[in-house]
């Protein structure tokens, strides 16, 4: 276990190279309500950050507004090169660079399995259907579950499901992967699996930000672990710092809290 | 000390046996569903005997009394002394008016071969086995509306011209139906994405246009349409009645889906146009691929609960002077050669049989489909 995290700190941060998203003063308010507040992120290529933080600190707000499901009223957003506007065109574009995977799955249920992997570089991408099929059931294999591809959603367990959504992402060729509490809502024995994937896929060095309170997996497999709380990112350090001298009282107090 | 207990472990696995006679098969069904107590089985008998008590007279009259074969009134008149039963030879005699209307009989050909294509076309669709979906379907929203206008209404080539006002029957019920069935589901479905459209135009346009055609009987619309229309219309446009007919039926018909529709719109999840979009998916491709697939599925019964209602109310039209199935029949009673006291009762028992046949098969058909579309995506 150890040795992972060190193998993976040996690795380190590609600090310095590629940016993949840059944010600058971002700021987001939902009525009168501030949820974000003045964030400042700058993703590298390859990279793994991990977020964390209370319920309602505005983690979800924030990688919702790197795809624009939500529309951010301040700040800059960059990313891979394309920062958001209004425009329709560049959204689109960016949506097509950036995979998301939701806490509850959010699958097509009337589409097969095959079926939900194949909608996005069809009709998106406008890939011929049996090259998108084919891609398909490669990243079937890669979340190994191959064998489910004609089920329906309805027809799986929640791991399987959240492995499809995974699948299903990763179908776009995405440059970067967001998940949003992609655990959250799994009976225990399924989280593992589900976790298994997401390491393999950050060994394989896509660029990945996870909304998620499993801190074994953010040990292992983060270079970075930010804190969030009130709509502001509180404390930001690499994994073995950031649980071992948490700087902030609040980011102690959390980390009490959810390691207890 | 006590003696040490084993765990029980069974050596062998016990042997089905055949259930207890009045457990199961048609007896045991008849005792757990009709007698399973003495107020459960004097409810079935009180039932069996008002089942009876209707639908006895109703045989009587429509089968053993009946008369089924005769030139004119004359079989059809009660026999001194006895009541007559139901007059088939008349709607005998009268069937190909029933069916064609006053459509010429040497151009009826024409319309069967309608009826044929539209037959030809729909149950290979309908059936879901049958593969080539695509061009079927092709078929029924492309080729046949044009191929029936041309059928039907003549002038092309060498058929002769068969004015609408000539058009009558089952025949004109269906045509009624049939186009107020095609046009109201899609016009139906943009005016319910209109009314929840982020675009205030449109969501006012939606809205205005659904209270509007939901606020007024249907035939309120079919009288201002062939009453006042033309009063506003300048001298010499000529608006065919049908076709002023059908667009009311139509409009109506629409708005009503609308609101079916946006109720099974409103049972789609937020989530399902997050995933769409997050997979870069535009507004259209989300709403075809994604939404509106489970949106209608979602209100089968509705939609065909509005299908059932339009085929209904095209009866309607004989306020303006078409004569549908309904007023056809209406018409013929005027034909002294088969007045007989029971020749009314007849036609309407023809009538009310020819509806519910339509109207009962839509029905089973919805539920066959939905229960089919649940087969396929639930465990
Ligand atoms: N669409 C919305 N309209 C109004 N308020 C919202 C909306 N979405 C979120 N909020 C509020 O914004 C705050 C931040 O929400 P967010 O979902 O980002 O929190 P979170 O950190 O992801 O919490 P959790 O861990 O519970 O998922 C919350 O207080 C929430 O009530
Ligand atoms: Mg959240």
């Amino acid at each position: 276990m150890s040795n992972n995290a060190a193998d993976h700190g040996g690795q380190g941060a590609p600090r310095g190279g590629d940016i993949a998203i840059e944010i600058s003063g971002l700021n987001k308010w939902f009525g009168d309500f501030h949820v974000l507040k003045d964030i400042d992120l700058k993703v590298y290529k390859g990279e793994r950050i991990v977020i964390c933080g209370p319920s309602g600190s505005g983690k979800s707000t924030l990688i919702r507004c790197i795809n624009r499901l939500e529309e951010h009223q301040r700040g800059r957003i960059v990313v891979e090169g394309i920062e958001l506007t209004s425009d329709l065109k560049r959204i689109e574009n960016i949506r097509r660079e950036v995979g998301m995977v939701f806490q509850h799955f959010n699958l097509f249920p009337h589409l097969t399995t095959l079926e939900n992997c194949t909608l996005g570089p069809v009709w998106a991408r406008n890939m011929p259907k049996a090259r998108a099929e084919a891609l398909a059931m490669e990243y079937l294999e890669r979340v190994r579950i191959p064998e489910q591809a004609n089920k329906y959603p309805g027809q799986l367990s929640g791991g399987q499901r959240q492995r499809v959504a995974i699948a299903r992402a990763l179908c776009m060729n995405p440059k970067i992967m967001l998940f949003d509490e992609p655990t959250s809502a799994l009976d225990p024995e399924m989280v593992k699996e589900v976790l298994d994937v997401m390491t393999d896929l950050a060994r394989s060095g896509m660029t990945m930000l996870v909304v998620t309170h499993e801190m074994g997996f953010a040990r292992e497999v983060a270079d970075r672990i930010i804190f969030m709380d009130e709509g502001q990112i509180v404390e930001e350090n690499e994994p073995e710092a950031f649980f071992a001298d948490p700087r902030h009282e609040r980011t102690r107090t959390f980390l009490g809290q959810i390691l207890s | 000390m006590a003696p040490r207990r084993r765990p029980y472990v069974r050596s062998a696995m016990a042997p089905s046996q055949p259930p207890p006679m009045l457990a199961s098969g048609p007896l045991g069904w008849l005792r757990r569903n009709l007698f399973s107590n003495w107020w459960n089985s004097a409810l079935t008998l009180a039932c069996l005997y008002l089942i009876y008590a209707l639908a006895a007279p109703l045989v009587q009259f429509a089968l053993i009394d009946a008369v089924w074969q005769g030139a004119d009134r004359e079989a059809c008149l009660p026999a001194k002394g006895q009541g007559a039963g139901a007059c088939w030879a008349y709607i005998h005699a009268k069937f190909g008016q029933f069916i064609y209307g006053r459509y010429p009989a040497a151009e009826r050909w024409r319309v069967d071969l309608v009826f044929l294509l539209l037959a030809g076309g729909l149950i290979p669709v309908a059936m879901p086995s049958v593969p080539g979906k695509r061009w079927n379907v092709l078929f029924l929203l492309a080729v046949f509306p044009v191929a029936a206008y041309i059928l039907l209404f003549g002038g092309w080539f060498t058929l002769p011209r068969v004015e609408t006002a000539r058009w009558g029957g089952l025949m004109l019920t269906l045509v009624v139906a049939i186009s107020g069935i095609a046009a109201s589901l899609p016009l139906g479905v943009l005016l319910a994405l209109g009314r929840r459209s982020a675009l205030p135009a449109v969501r006012l346009a939606s809205i205005v246009f659904i209270e509007f055609w939901r606020g007024v009987p249907l035939i309120t619309v079919l009288f201002m349409s062939s009453v006042l229309l033309p009063l506003f219309l300048p001298d010499g446009v000529h608006f065919d009645k049908l076709l002023r007919a059908l667009i009311g039926v139509a409009l109506f018909s629409a708005a009503y889906m609308a609101e079916v529709v946006r109720g099974g719109l409103q049972a789609i999840p937020r989530g399902q146009y997050e995933a769409a979009m997050a997979l870069g998916l535009g507004y259209w491709k989300t709403m075809r691929l994604i939404v509106l697939p489970q949106a209608l599925k979602l209100v089968i019964p509705g939609i065909v609960n509005t299908f059932i209602g339009l085929f209904k109310d095209t009866t309607l039209v004989l306020i303006i002077g078409l004569f549908d199935l309904l007023g056809i029949i209406q018409l013929s009673f005027t034909d002294p050669k088969w007045a007989s006291p029971n020749q009314s009762l007849t036609a309407y028992l023809f009538a009310a049989g020819v509806y519910w046949l339509f109207c009962f098969g839509m029905s089973r058909y919805s539920l066959f489909m939905e229960r089919r579309l649940n087969v396929e995506q639930r465990s």
